[in-house]
């Protein structure tokens, strides 16, 4: 195969994978940090490497309902967003999954305010999980590009008509650069064959859509969407094993599980954060240390059998997470536990909450945390903020 | 050169096919005329838009759909930018020959639908956007909107000791959206369906976005009789308070310009929404007409 390797950034690689997906509509609204993928779209729109409608919306919940609208006469939509601007269209978001349009949406995941904060951690897509979209967290531009072209065809799969997003670690992944192979369109194509459906206003056979029900059918459609969205796993495990033979990278489906196997302490991650763990866990293995990382890549559905596998090791794990639900916990971490509370023996396990607005998380929080779970110390408190600086009692 | 009496549709000329029956409206709406009539002239191969209001709420009852043609129910806030990606989405797929036409109510269009409607008009896409007015929140229960006129009881602006009902005059839709350089915009009113019609056709010929605002009574808002609605909407532009006027390269043009006006009173007290009002209070509707006639007449005759 004849390498394309492109120097580029999180978002540009995003950009990238979008134009080989071949969407029919872009609707666009601009926030940092996910700017750069709508810059370079309108740059592929206007050479014409892109044959796609570009629509400058006013907001982005019009973003969401102009998909909304593309999607319900059976053409693919393409939006993108991040933070305020994820929760501004968060009703047209749940909208969307009820109405079982494919759409796929890059989130840069960025702060919310108040206090104001441009940079990243994963409060925005985390506060939607209950909205019925996939959602995948990315560890690296290349992983960006290439479930550009995977989301399509899990949320088009006749059986999902799910629609899904794609969330990126503000500013460190989307502005980050890095070499990106970028696969041949040929392939793509093949992979990729154009979306195809009955869930759609037709002139042949038209239908209203969006509709409403009494008390007595309603829950039937909330099940049907609940039961999609768990079949949806065999569908992105299948898609990404196809994805991994036609392009020669492959992800490992719901999850993937570094060095874990005969780990005494398992970190669980989400997003780009991963990367620098991978090497902190390397770093002490080399010191004789039983450490490993597990990347949660799907949120929604979550994947129930992977953590379930990871509980029956017997590792203290910890979960590491840009997140917090005020009053409580992590929420990356509550669905863990629910996983773990399945199994007969206990998981001890553990919240670490950092990065939020945007703060490094750094190989010396990293390795802190692998002392704390390797310590057998019983844990003296179940969420953590790690990273903390100033007194916040003043 | 194209005159506007080209656009005349006979109502004998008009399709017997139904687009739009079986819904679950009130007796005697009016905006179910109006919706009737649009799709009439559209034609089938129409895709209708409607955001969360009456008209969807009657109509898409699952497993009972009113509409015979493609039809899809928006966020409330989202007509304007649903449209768009319907005609866009449409387009991009090679269909051909097809009408995209929104049905928004006055608080849709005036409050929460504002923006993503300047912003399909600002976009220059291909739509139609009818705001049928029945001027309030009539679906959940007659609250007052941006085109609830001064003096009218809704159960967000009642009549009491201290105040006559809505305060505020209508918002002027229709100029703020010829203000957007709008390809066409007209208004028009139930209670003169020739007018209408002759709208919609010219809307249907029209490349770019069109806004017709459309006068539509209310029976239950309006506390009036329902075999009145008709009458009450011609009423409406007879006696000054509605008026009949088009947009279209940059000038306006008023279509009716009664020589004298039926007094007010006549419209108002035969509704329940206006009984309260007293002499001061026509006074104010009155001075506040006149004041929009003399302009009207001033600049668009």
């Amino acid at each position: 195969m004849k390498s394309n390797l492109k120097f580029v950034s999180g978002d540009e690689a995003v950009a990238l994978g979008v134009r080989l997906a071949r969407p029919h509509v872009i609707s666009a609204y601009p926030i940092t940090p996910q700017t750069i993928v709508v810059e370079r779209l309108a740059d592929f729109v206007e050479d014409g490497s892109l044959k796609a409608e570009y629509m400058h919306v006013e907001s982005e919940h019009s973003a969401m309902a102009a998909a909304m609208g593309v999607s319900s006469v059976g053409a693919r939509a393409f939006t993108a967003t991040s933070s305020q601007g994820l929760l501004h269209m968060a009703e047209c978001v749940h909208y969307a999954s009820g109405a079982r349009f494919p759409i796929v949406m890059m989130n840069a995941n960025r702060s919310i305010a108040v206090p104001w904060s441009i940079y990243g951690d994963q409060r925005d897509s985390l506060g939607l999980l209950d909205s019925g979209w996939i959602q995948v967290y990315v560890e690296d531009a290349q992983e960006a590009l290439d479930m550009m072209i995977q989301a399509y065809k899990v949320a088009e799969h006749p059986e999902v008509m799910t629609p899904f997003m794609v969330n990126l670690d503000g500013f460190v992944l989307t502005h980050t650069y890095e070499p990106v192979e970028v696969p041949d369109q040929k392939q793509v194509d093949d992979f990729l064959p154009m979306y195809q459906s009955t869930n759609k206003m037709s002139m042949d056979e038209p239908k209203s859509l969006c509709f409403s029900t009494s008390p007595a059918d309603n829950q039937e459609f909330k099940y049907m969407q609940h039961k999609a969205m768990e079949g949806s796993v065999d569908i992105i495990r299948e898609v990404d094993a196809e994805f991994g033979q036609v392009f020669g990278r492959y992800y490992h489906g719901m999850t993937e599980s570094y060095r874990c196997e005969d780990a005494e302490a398992v970190l669980m991650t989400l997003g780009s954060v991963t990367g620098t763990v991978r090497t902190v866990v390397d770093m002490l293995r080399a010191e004789g240390h039983k450490v490993g990382v597990f990347k949660i890549r799907y949120m929604r559905p979550f994947p129930q059998d992977e953590v379930k596998e990871l509980g029956k090791l017997g590792s203290r794990v910890g979960v590491l997470e840009k997140n917090i639900s005020f009053g409580n916990e992590g929420t990356v971490f509550t669905n863990v536990n629910s996983v773990f509370s399945t199994l007969e023996k206990r998981v001890e396990s553990k919240n670490y909450v950092g990065g939020l607005g945007g703060r490094d998380i750094t190989k010396e929080d990293i390795r802190g945390i692998f002392m704390d779970l390797l310590s057998k110390e019983p844990f003296t408190e179940r969420v953590e903020f790690i990273g903390m600086g100033c007194d916040t009692n003043e | 050169m194209t005159r506007m009496s080209d656009f005349n549709i006979r109502p004998k000329d008009l399709t017997d096919q139904e687009y739009f029956y079986g819904h679950k409206a009130c007796a005697g709406c009016g905006a179910t005329i109006a919706v009737r009539l649009a799709l009439k002239v559209l034609g089938e191969r129409t895709y209708s838009v409607l955001p969360a209001n009456c008209m969807s709420a009657v109509s898409f009852i699952y497993p009972q759909m009113a509409f015979t043609t493609n039809a899809i129910i928006s966020p409330f806030a989202s007509t304007g930018a649903m449209l768009s990606g319907v005609a866009a989405g449409a387009r991009a797929l090679g269909i051909k020959d097809f009408q995209t036409v929104g049905f928004a109510g006055d608080g849709g269009t005036a409050d929460i639908g504002f923006q993503a409607l300047s912003g399909a008009i600002d976009r220059g896409d291909d739509i139609i956007y009818i705001c049928y007015d029945n001027e309030a929140y009539m679906n959940t229960g007659i609250q007052k909107s941006g085109l609830t006129p001064y003096g009218t009881k809704t159960t967000t602006s009642p009549a009491g000791e201290n105040l006559p009902g809505a305060v505020t005059h209508k918002k002027n839709m229709f100029e703020i959206v010829a203000a957007h350089g709008i390809a066409y915009a007209a208004t028009a009113s139930i209670g003169y369906p020739n007018d209408f019609l002759r709208k919609l056709n010219k809307a249907k010929s029209v490349r770019g976005p069109v806004y017709l605002h459309i006068l539509a009574s209310c029976p239950t808002g309006w506390g009036s009789k329902t075999e009145l609605s008709v009458q009450l909407a011609k009423d409406a532009v007879d006696s000054g308070l509605w008026y009949l006027a088009e947009y279209e390269n940059d000038e306006f043009k008023l279509n009716r310009n009664p020589k004298e006006f039926i007094p007010v009173e006549e419209y108002l007290y035969k509704q329940g929404r206006f009984k309260h009002l007293k002499e001061e209070d026509i006074s104010v509707i009155i001075e506040h007409r006149d004041k929009k006639w003399e302009k009207m007449r001033k600049t668009w005759l």
